[in-house]
């Protein structure tokens, strides 16, 4: 990652590892339950502590993700969300953080395809947002938009996994500009019982393989989990944990509480995580 | 004979050529067709992806894997599928001429009459030996009719392999006679109650699982769409179809068709069946593909039509989808045929013109089904009625364009017996049950 010192991500990953700990990164879907509102979520998880956040464009066809990301989708799709509305996301978080907290898209591929490629990279860095993680979209396909987000300065956050091989690893690290996801396990997104020792492994793999910074996603769900992870990984991606706190019938002010509560206490997970366990 | 964009077509053929660096049309092989297909897969899946091909490629350089499949297409299957004519049935295109010869011959293709009902068993037969090749366990599939998994089912019942066969819990119902068929072979059939319940989310499920399980279970795709292996692959599998019926074309007739045609779901029975004539400029290539209620009605899955090129499920293709690149839902009487993506193989063919794809309605493909039964007696599949339907349409227009002497082939890809609830409903033979078909 020869082009990381031009991105805001990673700047901002370094910023936080000279203060001693690792960033958390906060998932929610754009238009869930509606765009406004969507607003109103992203930014009280940022209140709450999140260092980064990523906005789900809403999909169909959404084969990453669990049972709970799955039903803020559709909801969202019902709800008349559109592909552009995540660019109202990205400007109210760069507007509400005073450009401190990056924003990151997370789209599968063919909502950027039908928008343009081209155009959609150029929309989303006027509107102030960091780059894009493509979960479906893996550096051998993305010749375009690569070009594109090479052009703006955008970050290129591709994935790996536990089943990656070395070169595999190696071609993504290269590829990836901001940071690496790792999923912690095999799967689909959601909340997990503990996150596996493969996780661990893989960071450091991905870290052999070139990558500067390796952040963890896939069914980190509470603090503990996010101090374990925090230890070893420059990033703690959560997602599912934090837009469950949404999904109830209760009022949408109980509900923003909630997802408050539920960022802080990750928050503090990250923020002890390089403390209590006497990592490096 | 029906016409072809002449020239355009040689120039966007030859460069393909030049990219491909193939020597025929028949051997173009994956990761892309054209601008098609492609590995638009969770990178998770890439490993599982590539050990795969590796295992194919070795396969196909086996000679005892190759007789291993030819002994189970012979007596597991009842290969050869025969091909028969069916007479009274081109009649329905015109009659005899002044000569009292028919203008028009039509032969069928009779996949209907494999193992298990459909051309989808010498797929899974292919895959299944290579699962047991890679040593996995456990086989998961996704059906829309059922055929796909009934197949799955059957090879896993032969082989050895615990198999989930993932269902749209609407088809689940359309199909419930397939579901009982899966269960009794010792599958266990999921239903699927997320997105809209049909063969797309099947997909979506079966990726999920895949991407969770994948170290001891193999993603047995049922038709030539997703990633890389897998158009190419399942293509390879059902090249039989083609090469078996040019075979019987040459000695029964003494000459290749001029017209083969076929029905595209994900449009592996087409392409298995058009693979042996891709390289015969003589032989116009047919697709037929679910008009449903008509293009203007919205509710189709005629996705050269209706869509425009895209990505689902791995794969870059021609794809029903709105300004904001979501799926569009599909909709036809055949659940076969329902599904808003294709094959990249044929997006291929399309967009290089070597073969026409056109949309064939629900009420079409019923009365193509009605006829091939009263002419015949030959219950078809509904998905296969497409075809029928197309090859009543094409015939006409060469009849009225003063063609003679041609011989039509259409691929049979299944018997209909799955079908006789929702044939008997469109057709009001069920007591008090009005018809939705006679609209
Ligand atoms: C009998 C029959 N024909 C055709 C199809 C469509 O699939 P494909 O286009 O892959 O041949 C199906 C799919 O279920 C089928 O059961």
């Amino acid at each position: 990652m020869s082009t990381a010192t031009t991105s805001r991500t990673a700047a901002r990953l370094d910023e936080l590892a000279g203060t001693g700990r690792a960033a958390l990164v906060g998932y929610l879907p754009v238009g869930f339950p509606d765009v406004a509102r969507s607003v109103e979520a992203v930014t009280t998880m940022v209140d709450a502590g999140v260092d980064v956040v990523e906005i789900g464009v809403p999909y169909t066809d959404p084969v990453m993700d669990g049972p709970v990301i799955q039903r803020a989708a559709e909801a969202a799709l019902a709800a008349g969300a559109r592909v552009r509305d995540v660019l109202t996301v990205v400007e109210a978080v760069a507007e509400h953080s005073g450009g401190t907290v990056p924003a990151l898209v997370m789209s599968y591929y063919n909502p950027v395809l039908r928008y343009g490629v081209e155009a959609f990279a150029r929309d989303l860095a006027a509107a102030g947002g960091a780059g894009m993680i493509t979960p479906d979209l893996i550096p051998d396909e993305a010749a375009e938009w690569s070009a594109a987000a090479d052009e703006l300065g955008l970050d290129k956050v591709y994935l790996v996994a536990p089943s990656s091989t070395a070169e595999r690893l190696h071609l993504t690290a290269r590829a990836s500009r901001g940071f690496v996801y790792a999923a912690s396990t095999m799967g689909v997104t959601g909340t997990r019982e503990s996150v596996g020792l493969a996780a661990e492994e893989l960071v450091t793999a991905t870290r052999s393989a070139g990558a500067d910074h390796v952040c963890v996603g896939l069914g980190v769900s509470t603090g503990e989990q996010a101090a374990e992870v925090g230890r070893y990984a420059d990033g703690v991606i959560v997602g599912s944990a934090l837009v469950r706190t949404l999904l109830s019938d209760d009022p949408w002010t109980d509900r923003l509480d909630a997802l408050g509560r539920v960022t802080g206490e990750l928050a503090a997970g990250v923020a002890r995580a390089r403390t209590t366990g006497g990592d490096s | 004979m029906p016409e072809q964009p002449e020239q355009p077509v040689r120039d966007a053929l030859t460069e393909t050529l030049a990219d491909q660096v193939a020597e025929k049309l028949a051997d173009v092989h994956g990761p892309y067709f054209g601008q098609f297909g492609g590995r638009y897969v969770p990178e998770a899946l890439i490993a599982a992806l590539d050990e795969l091909e590796a295992e194919f490629r070795k396969a196909q350089g086996d000679p005892g894997f190759a007789a291993e499949l030819s002994r189970l297409h012979r007596d597991y299957t009842g290969r050869p599928s025969p091909l028969t004519e069916v007479p009274r049935f081109a009649a329905h295109i015109a009659g005899p001429g002044d000569d009292g010869a028919a203008p028009v011959r039509v032969f069928l293709k009779r996949e209907d009459l494999n193992h298990t009902g459909s051309h989808k068993i010498n797929n899974v037969l292919g895959q299944a030996l290579l699962v047991k090749r890679m040593g996995k366990t456990r086989v998961i599939a996704e059906t829309g009719a059922g055929q796909h998994g009934v197949a799955t089912a059957t090879a896993a019942a032969l082989l050895g392999l615990e198999c989930v066969v993932y269902m749209g819990e609407e088809d689940t119902r359309r199909q419930a006679l397939n579901v009982a068929r899966m269960e009794l072979l010792g599958a266990t059939v999921v239903p699927v109650t997320v997105g809209t319940r049909t063969l797309k989310d099947a997909i979506n499920e079966a990726l999920r699982d895949w991407v969770t399980n994948v170290d001891h279970t193999h993603y047995l795709l049922g038709t030539v769409t997703g990633p890389h292996p897998f158009p190419e692959m399942v293509r390879e599998f059902h090249r039989i179809i083609g090469e078996e019926a040019r075979e019987q074309m040459l000695e029964r007739v003494g000459r290749l068709p001029d017209v083969v045609a076929a029905c595209v779901g994900g449009g592996s029975n087409a392409l298995g069946l058009f693979n042996a004539f891709l390289d015969d400029d003589g032989v116009a290539l047919y697709g037929f593909e679910a008009g449903g209620e008509g293009i203007e009605s919205g509710r189709h899955a005629a996705r050269f039509s209706g869509g425009a090129p895209g990505v689902l499920h791995g794969a870059r293709s021609y794809l029903l989808q709105d300004d904001d690149g979501q799926t569009r839902p599909s909709h036809s009487v055949s659940a076969g045929l329902d599904y808003p993506s294709v094959g990249p193989a044929h997006s291929w063919l399309h967009d290089i013109g070597r073969a026409a794809y056109e949309p064939v309605t629900d009420a079409e493909a019923m009365e193509a089904f009605q006829l091939l039964c009263r002419t015949e007696g030959i219950i078809p599949a509904i998905e296969s009625a497409h075809a029928l339907a197309g090859v009543l349409r094409v015939g006409r227009r060469i009849v009225e364009d003063g063609g003679s002497d041609q011989v039509l082939l259409v691929n049979l890809s299944g018997r209909g017996d799955k079908d006789v609830a929702t044939a008997a409903r469109w057709f009001g033979l069920l007591d008090g049950d009005a018809t939705e078909g006679d609209q």
